[in-house]
This record gives structure tokens, C-alpha cells and sequence, in this order.
């Protein structure tokens, strides 16, 4: 197939988007940013339409990234807020897969276990991960450890459940093929079970990821010492919409670049896996 | 893989591991390895539960928290669903929609709905309008992306159809994409309760001043592990409440369809 070419699965309209199409997609998509950051500036600078109290122009916005950049703003600068928080999702993201994913690999692999842990599981799981945050303060306080926590508990789900179902999806005669040429354990779990189920793991981390995110500036807004949360906290009592907003970029480009690194982890994981992709 | 258990092992092995549980944690909490003001014994707290249920804390009692943060929800979900897959459905249908909103669309998507919080609170307040915001950045994305794409994967002969037949555009996206894509959006909407529920205790938990969100924000403040707790079941189980509900009628919708569940 040539490799201007791309395939779309289902929809028949276009099966076939040539290169053109998907140039032209892009070059409007330009055109469209281009439009909404020139309605901003004329919205907030030329008319005043929209106050500059309730939103910030693109001026107001430079100050403010410049001023959290070079000076720093509650308490650290942009790179030393940005750093604590990716730090703390790292942490929790880590200890949540860690334990996440080998609890799912055994109550997949184990009938028993499952039986055994699943009630439990269920009880916890309809609690939504932003709803541990005032226990975490309560027994961990302001700092790290209640951050790492509330991070835990929200990945920890995620990566339990999609690494369950991963394993359950294996194929019997695969595992029948294992078995009958007597794989032991630990090599089973690392060259059958790990592998076969690696594509729902990574669903499972993609999602847990994102929990991670969402929950730490969850906990971060609520309380914190440092930070991006802390700054979106900061900026919202000192009504500053211009900081307010670099928060948001912020929370949204850290998002975005760990989703990517993963990505990238996983492509490379899963290079044998090319049907699987979308 | 082990073999299949017997039902009675299944309950016998969950009952054990249930109840393993609860021994530690009451162990943990009545010998005092954690203080029970910070671990309230499993009894303490389905007793305060209870009492919370009449008694008033931190201005309501449980339900009446409850009743207000349902309302918010109610409001910001419907507002997500009434906006969100009507602009999806137009933008499979329209391109030049489509490749005008999917940009900003994919942009705004990474930023967290509970990010929204500080502009939320600062356009419409902390009182209804804040929270609403939130569960509407919340639940938003779901109903559109759902509605987006089952529009898209309508089977291209229903539109061929309808477009030789002369159909005119209002009634391609009511008479043949809505009907079509009606399993896709069900999908979304579930998703989209979970994620609105998500976020409305978030935004609850920040500002404020009433909903069950609020109420563990305050028992947080005096040290009532007890009440927190209770919040935390009373906001699962609703959780799970809506999540069954809507299982339910997505599951009644594909059956109707022909498809399996």
C-alpha cells in the first residue's frame, strides 16, 4: 500500500483519505487555533468585551507566565512547581502500578484469588478517587505522603481491573501450550502471562495515568504547600485570571507529555502487536 | 488458569476474604495501632452513618447534602448531554464542523475538568452555577466523542439512501444518524455520568458550601474520620446507584437493537 495512503477502518464514506485530505484537515484545524487567539486578543484587548477580570488577555497571560517563570509565584517557580508535581504523580503512578498490576495478574491467573480479593475490590471501587482526598489529609496531612496516597488509590483501580481482564482474554491454547511444555512459573508469568495480557495492561495504565493527574491537582487544589494545583489554588484567592490560566496550560501540556512518553513506552513495548493499534 | 469454582466456594472464599477485611481493620482500630479518632472501628462508622442520616452536620443532614449535590449533578450532566451530542451528531455530519472544532476540542481534552475549578468559581460562583461548570467539563467530553463517532460509523447505505432520497440536513441528523448512533451516545452518557459524578465531588470538595463533597471538607477540618467515611459510602454507593441504572438502560437499548450486550 502506498504510504501516502491511510486506511480508515469502518467508515465507508471515505475508506481512502488521500494526503491532501489529511493536509487540508490540518491547515484548516491552523487556521482555526490562528482564529480563536486572534478573537481572544480582540475580545479582551480591542473591544473589551470580556473583562479582564473574569478572563485574561493574551498581554495578561504573557505577564503572568513571565512573572511564575522568572520570579515564581506561590512559593516556587514554574519549573519547581511543575517538577513537584510530576514528581508526586511518578511516585504514586509507580506504587500503583506495582501493586496494581501483579494483583491483577494473580486474581486473573487464580479463581481463588480472585474469589477471595473480589469483594473487597468491589466495595472500594465505586468510591471515586477525589473522594479519598479529605481521608488523606486527615491521616497523612498537607504534604507529600497524602498526595502519593490519594495518587495510589486512584491508579490503583484501573491498572487492577484492565490487567484482570487482559489476562482473562488470553487465549486457552495459548496457556495450554505453556503448560504442556511445562513453563515454570516465574518464566509463565514473564514470557505467557505478562506479554499475552500486555495490551489491556496498558489500557490500564493509560487510564491510571490519567486518574493520576486529575486526582493530584484535585489534591493540590484542596491543599498544598507546592505545586500546579497550588498555583491554580493561589492564583483563584488572589483572583489573577492571567495565572489562572498559565495553571491550566500548564495542568494540560504535563498531561499531555506523560500520555506521550507512555505512548512512546508503549509502541515500543508492543511493537508486535500492530493490529491491536488503532 | 484454575478450573472453574463451585459457587459455594466462590461465597465461602469472598465471605473469608470479606471478613479479613473488616478483623483487620477493627483490629487496627479497637488495639489503637491507628488511634480510633483517625480509624474509626467498622461499626463506629455504619453508626454514624445512621445517625447522619437525622442528624444535621455542617448545616444539613446526610440526605439533605445528598439532595443538593444530586441537584448540581442533575443540572451539569444535562447540560453536557443536551449540548454535547447534538454538536456531536452535527459534526459527523458536517465536515467543515468537524475539522474546525476537533482541533480546539483536542486541545481543551487535556486539560482536567477539575483544572476548570478556580475560572468555575470565579464566572459563576461557588454556590450552583461553580459546581455545574465542573460536571458539565466533566461529563462534556464523553457525549461528544460518542456521538461523534457514532455518527460516523453509520453504515454508509442508510446515508446513501437518505441522500438520494433527497433528505434535507435537519432530518439526516434526526431520522437516520440520531436513531443510528442512539448505542454509541447511550455508551457516552454512561461514561459521562461516572466522569460528571467524579468531578462533582471534586468540585464540592474545593468550593462549596453545601453537598456531600462540602460535608467531608468540614469533617475533615474537626477530625471526624467517622463522618468523612460516611460521606465516602454515601458518594459510592449513589455512584454505583447510577452507574447500574444506566447499565440497565443500555442494556435494554441494545437488546431492542438486535445487538448483543
Amino acid at each position: 500500500m502506498p504510504s501516502n495512503v491511510a486506511v480508515l477502518p469502518v467508515n465507508g464514506r471515505r475508506a481512502v483519505l488521500g494526503e491532501r485530505m489529511r493536509h487540508r484537515r490540518g491547515v484548516v484545524g491552523l487556521i482555526t487555533i490562528a482564529a480563536v487567539i486572534g478573537l481572544w486578543f480582540v475580545l479582551t484587548t480591542l473591544t473589551g468585551t470580556i473583562s479582564p477580570g473574569r478572563f485574561p488577555s493574551p498581554s495578561d497571560f504573557w505577564t503572568s507566565a513571565s512573572q511564575i517563570w522568572t520570579r515564581g509565584y506561590a512559593g516556587g517557580t514554574l519549573l519547581g512547581h511543575a517538577l513537584h508535581s510530576l514528581r508526586l504523580v511518578a511516585l504514586g503512578f509507580t506504587v500503583a502500578v506495582v501493586t496494581g498490576v501483579p494483583l491483577g495478574l494473580l486474581m486473573g491467573w487464580s479463581r481463588r484469588a480472585e474469589a477471595l480479593i473480589n469483594p473487597v475490590f468491589l466495595l472500594i471501587r465505586p468510591i471515586p478517587p477525589l473522594a479519598w482526598i479529605p481521608l488523606a489529609i486527615l491521616w497523612l496531612g498537607l504534604g507529600d505522603a497524602a498526595k502519593i496516597m490519594v495518587i495510589w488509590f486512584a491508579a490503583f483501580v484501573p491498572s487492577v481491573i484492565n490487567t484482570f481482564a487482559g489476562v482473562r482474554s488470553i487465549k486457552r491454547p495459548v496457556l495450554e501450550a505453556a503448560n504442556m511444555l511445562g513453563t515454570p512459573g516465574w518464566r509463565f508469568v514473564r514470557e505467557v502471562l505478562v506479554p499475552a495480557a500486555s495490551p489491556m495492561i496498558f489500557t490500564g495504565l493509560r487510564l491510571s495515568l490519567q486518574a493520576s493527574w486529575t486526582t493530584l491537582v484535585a489534591a493540590e487544589l484542596v491543599g498544598a504547600l507546592l505545586g500546579i494545583g497550588f498555583v491554580l489554588n493561589m492564583a483563584q484567592q488572589d483572583i489573577y485570571p492571567g495565572m489562572i490560566l498559565v495553571g491550566m496550560v500548564a495542568v494540560a501540556v504535563l498531561g499531555w507529555a506523560t500520555t506521550w512518553v507512555l505512548g512512546q513506552a508503549e509502541r515500543r513495548a508492543l511493537a508486535w502487536n500492530v493490529a491491536g493499534r488503532d | 488458569m484454575d478450573r472453574r469454582l463451585a459457587l459455594s466456594e466462590i461465597v465461602l472464599l469472598g465471605a473469608l476474604g470479606f471478613s479479613a477485611f473488616i478483623g483487620i481493620w477493627t483490629l487496627l482500630s479497637v488495639t489503637g495501632i491507628v488511634p480510633r479518632q483517625f480509624l474509626p472501628t467498622p461499626l463506629d462508622l455504619v453508626t454514624r452513618f445512621i445517625e447522619l442520616l437525622s442528624q444535621p452536620f455542617a448545616g444539613s443532614t446526610l440526605p439533605q447534602h445528598l439532595a443538593s449535590s444530586l441537584q448540581r449533578y442533575a443540572y451539569g450532566f444535562l447540560l453536557a448531554a443536551v449540548i454535547g451530542v447534538p454538536l456531536g451528531l452535527m459534526m459527523g455530519w458536517f465536515r467543515l464542523l468537524d475539522v474546525v472544532v476537533t482541533p480546539l476540542f483536542d486541545g481543551l481534552r487535556f486539560i482536567a475538568p477539575i483544572a476548570w475549578v478556580p475560572f468555575a468559581a470565579l464566572w459563576f460562583g461557588t454556590g450552583i452555577g461553580g459546581p455545574v461548570m465542573i460536571i458539565f467539563a466533566g461529563a462534556f467530553p464523553p457525549c461528544l466523542i460518542n456521538a461523534y463517532r457514532g455518527a460516523r460509523f453509520v453504515e454508509p447505505r442508510l446515508l446513501e439512501a437518505g441522500q438520494m432520497l433527497g433528505t434535507n440536513n435537519v432530518r439526516m441528523i434526526m431520522e437516520v444518524l440520531l436513531p443510528a448512533s442512539i448505542p454509541s451516545i447511550v455508551a457516552g452518557l454512561r461514561v459521562a455520568a461516572g466522569l460528571g459524578w467524579q468531578s462533582l465531588v471534586g468540585a464540592e470538595l474545593i468550593v462549596a458550601a453545601a453537598g456531600v463533597g462540602f460535608m467531608m471538607v468540614q469533617a475533615q477540618a474537626n477530625v471526624a474520620t467517622a463522618t468523612v467515611m460516611a460521606g465516602m459510602a454515601a458518594i459510592g454507593a449513589v455512584g454505583l446507584v447510577i452507574d447500574v441504572l444506566l447499565r440497565q438502560g443500555e442494556a435494554i437499548i441494545r437488546r431492542r437493537r438486535g445487538l448483543n450486550a
